[in-house]
């Protein structure tokens, strides 16, 4: 595309020429009706001295006689720049006045009439008029009227006026068109130039802004905004990545030692029976693995309306408390409930039971009290409905987790120093999160002082959300 | 237990042949079809005791398969194998009218234990027992009381419906999942062992003081309650 061909097709460009449009059209408008006014005014001013004249001539005639009336108009006709005067017979026939020739029949209707004439001496008929004629008694016509040479003067002016005013309105305008066109251009030039760096694989790269605040600057910020949201993105990939590199490689490694050991070592078939059954447990740790990150991206990209129903978080926290209770009792924690009767809500029990079973677990696995601290083993479950929200908290008296890292642990595959070496994917956190979020609902920690206390919140009326 | 017959339609060969040679060594009597359409037409004529579909395959998927033969009246118990794992592939399979649903991978150790368990709810007579008993272990369920040997043994109520699946099922393999699905109504993944801990208790309750264990663990797959004197 040529250049100029860029500039035309610019939407301000096209936007300029239809404001032009509109515009010329806008000020044609008012000028024709400017004219219309000014011809109206004329020809009532002539039409009001014509009737005064008349008014005067008649009253002469009334008095006078023909002779009085001709002698009148002869007068008048002698003055310079006079009215035009026409005074005949019944038949037409000229006796006085300074008009020489009419266009037939003009004379036979009486009234207020715009007409060509000639003046005595002419031959054509080159002049415009607008006149009255008059029947006096006794048959004579008289014609008194004004040249409108003035009033076609004005007009040829303002026509003249109509066509430069739009010649420079057309101008001026496709110049500022130009111009506004021109500048926009080479602003948008120049965010399409960044985009194409930014696509080439530059992402730091930023789309320039000049700070004026308009549209095309907020755009910018917008799009920018959005890039560094994307970068996020693809550095948490990137971590996750990484991650998932670690924790998978490092089972798959030991199962591929396990069994490259038996291949070189084992004599008895029980050695064998021994190294296939830890491959069975490696590989088992590995598809829970799998699984819980395949749920979480499930939940994320938001596709598990098929279980959705409608039933009783209360009931859901007896469940699991319940199913916790012998483990945590092995364990020596104390696993307390609290829950209100009933709390209904629409969304997936499965989900919210495994994302509750998940805090547990970590409650009951990390949330032993610190060795020599005078804290019991216990791990608290409560749920209960505050306001438009079930919360479902579960608190710890163990070590917590410091504040800087309450953001990180919820991270996939995030696990504190300390509980790497204990059994656990590092996934139950960001399960939980993945579920709140699927809920509308939000994943919090706080400090349980001490201890860990995390709030799983969901909007009761999740259902309504999810449709 | 019995011998059954088992449709297996899956169209991985490679699964399939594996699926066959296990089944046939557990002692059942395994057919395979390759796609949706011959399975159907094997189905249809509800000879089987068990059929194992897959979600996914060529010609007929597995949920229209499985509504088709619904249609037509034949109540086989169906078994979904899916590599879709997830919640809401799992309320889809048993809506469609699957009777159960098992993700890839899985142990065969798990699929046998629900093919079995599946297979002899088409067996059994409508009517269940209203005391199940299992040596000198006897479980009442509308009295909602429990003897050993004649002695009351005092059951919380999961501990109560924890037995009662296992007794029901008794001498066939029950696994953990199993366990969890049927006694607390939960599909998740539990995290730790806590099936394994609830059994410890049962079993410290029912089985201590006595010389003849009656509660068992089965390596590799699960629990099987049992008479081992017979």
């Amino acid at each position: 595309m040529t250049a100029l061909g860029k500039l035309l097709r610019t939407t301000v460009f096209k936007l300029s020429l239809v404001y032009l449009v509109v515009f010329a059209i806008g000020a044609g408008l008012v000028l024709m009706r400017v004219g219309m006014n000014v011809k109206d005014l004329f020809d009532d001013q002539i039409d009001q001295t014509v009737e005064a004249e008349i008014a005067g001539l008649a009253e002469q005639y009334r008095q006078g006689g023909i002779r009085r009336l001709v002698e009148t108009v002869e007068r008048r006709v002698s003055q310079p720049g006079s009215s035009l005067y026409l005074v005949t017979t019944f038949a037409g026939e000229r006796i006085a006045g300074n008009v020489a020739q009419l266009p037939a029949g003009v004379l036979e209707r009486p009234g207020l009439i715009e007409t060509r004439y000639a003046r005595t001496g002419e031959i054509v008929a080159p002049h415009r008029a607008l006149a009255r004629i008059f029947l006096l008694q006794g048959g004579f016509r008289l014609l008194v009227g004004r040249d409108l040479e003035d009033r076609e003067a004005l007009r040829g002016f303002m026509l003249r006026a109509l066509f430069t005013s739009l010649g420079w309105l057309v101008l001026i305008g496709t110049a500022g068109g130009i111009f506004v066109a021109m500048r926009v251009l080479r602003r948008v030039d120049a965010m399409s130039a960044s985009a194409q760096t930014i696509m080439s694989g530059d992402l730091s790269q930023r789309l320039p802004r000049t700070g004026s605040g308009d549209e095309l600057d907020r755009l910018a910020t917008s799009l920018n905004a959005m890039l560094e949201r994307i970068g996020e993105l693809m550095k948490g990939m990137q971590e996750v990545s990484d991650n998932i590199a670690h924790d998978l490689k490092t089972p798959l490694t030991r199962l591929r030692n396990g069994v490259d050991e038996a291949l070189r070592n084992a004599r008895s078939p029980d050695d064998y029976r021994a190294c296939l059954e830890k491959v069975v447990d490696e590989s088992e740790g590995l598809i829970r693995v799998f699984n819980a990150l395949l749920m979480i991206a499930r939940l994320e990209s938001g596709v598990a309306q098929d279980a959705m129903q409608d039933f009783d978080v209360a009931e859901v926290a007896r469940d699991v408390a319940e199913l916790y209770d012998a483990v945590a009792e092995e364990q020596g924690v104390t696993l307390t409930l609290d829950a209100d009767a009933s709390l209904m809500m629409r969304g997936g029990r499965e989900l919210i039971g495994q994302a509750l079973a998940n805090l547990v677990d970590n409650a009951i696995k990390y949330g032993a009290p610190v060795e020599g601290s005078a804290q019991e083993k216990i791990v608290k479950i409560s749920a209960r409905r505050i306001g438009e929200h079930i919360e479902l908290i579960v608190c710890d008296r163990g070590p917590g987790v410091a504040a800087q890292d309450r953001a990180r642990v919820l991270e996939r595959f995030v696990r504190l120093e300390g509980s790497r070496s204990r059994p656990g994917s590092g996934l139950g956190l960001s399960l939980a999160t993945a579920v709140a979020r699927m809920h509308h609902g939000a994943l919090r920690l706080d400090d349980n002082a001490p201890g860990l206390r995390v709030t799983l919140e969901l909007p009761a009326s999740a259902g309504e959300a999810l449709r | 237990m019995a011998a059954m017959k088992i449709l297996i339609i899956e169209d991985d060969r490679e699964a399939a042949a594996y699926l066959v040679k296990a089944f046939r060594e557990a002692g059942h009597q395994p057919d395979h079809a390759g796609d949706g359409l011959e399975g159907y037409g094997l189905a249809s004529e509800g000879v089987y005791d068990v059929l194992i579909v897959d979600r996914m395959l060529p010609k007929l998927d597995g949920l229209s398969l499985i509504g088709g033969l619904r249609e037509q009246k034949i109540e086989t118990p169906v078994l979904i194998l899916s590599a879709l794992g997830q919640v809401d592939d799992r309320v889809k399979g048993l809506r469609a009218g699957g009777d159960d649903y098992l993700a890839k991978p899985y142990a065969f150790s798990e699929l046998l234990a629900r093919v079995e368990v599946l297979a002899r709810r088409r067996g059994q007579a409508s009517q269940e027992p209203t005391i199940y008993r299992v040596g000198d272990l006897e479980l009442d369920r509308l009295g909602h009381k429990l003897t050993r040997a004649g002695k009351e043994i005092i059951l919380q109520p999961r501990e109560f419906r924890l037995l009662e699946y296992l007794m029901k099922h008794a001498g066939q393999v029950v696994t953990r999942t199993m366990l969890l699905e049927n006694v607390w109504d939960y599909h998740f993944d539990p995290q730790t062992n806590v099936i394994d801990v609830h059994l410890s208790r049962l079993r410290a309750k029912i089985d201590k003081g006595h010389a003849a264990p009656l509660l068992h663990t089965i390596r590799g797959a699960g629990y099987m309650i049992r008479d081992s004197a017979r």
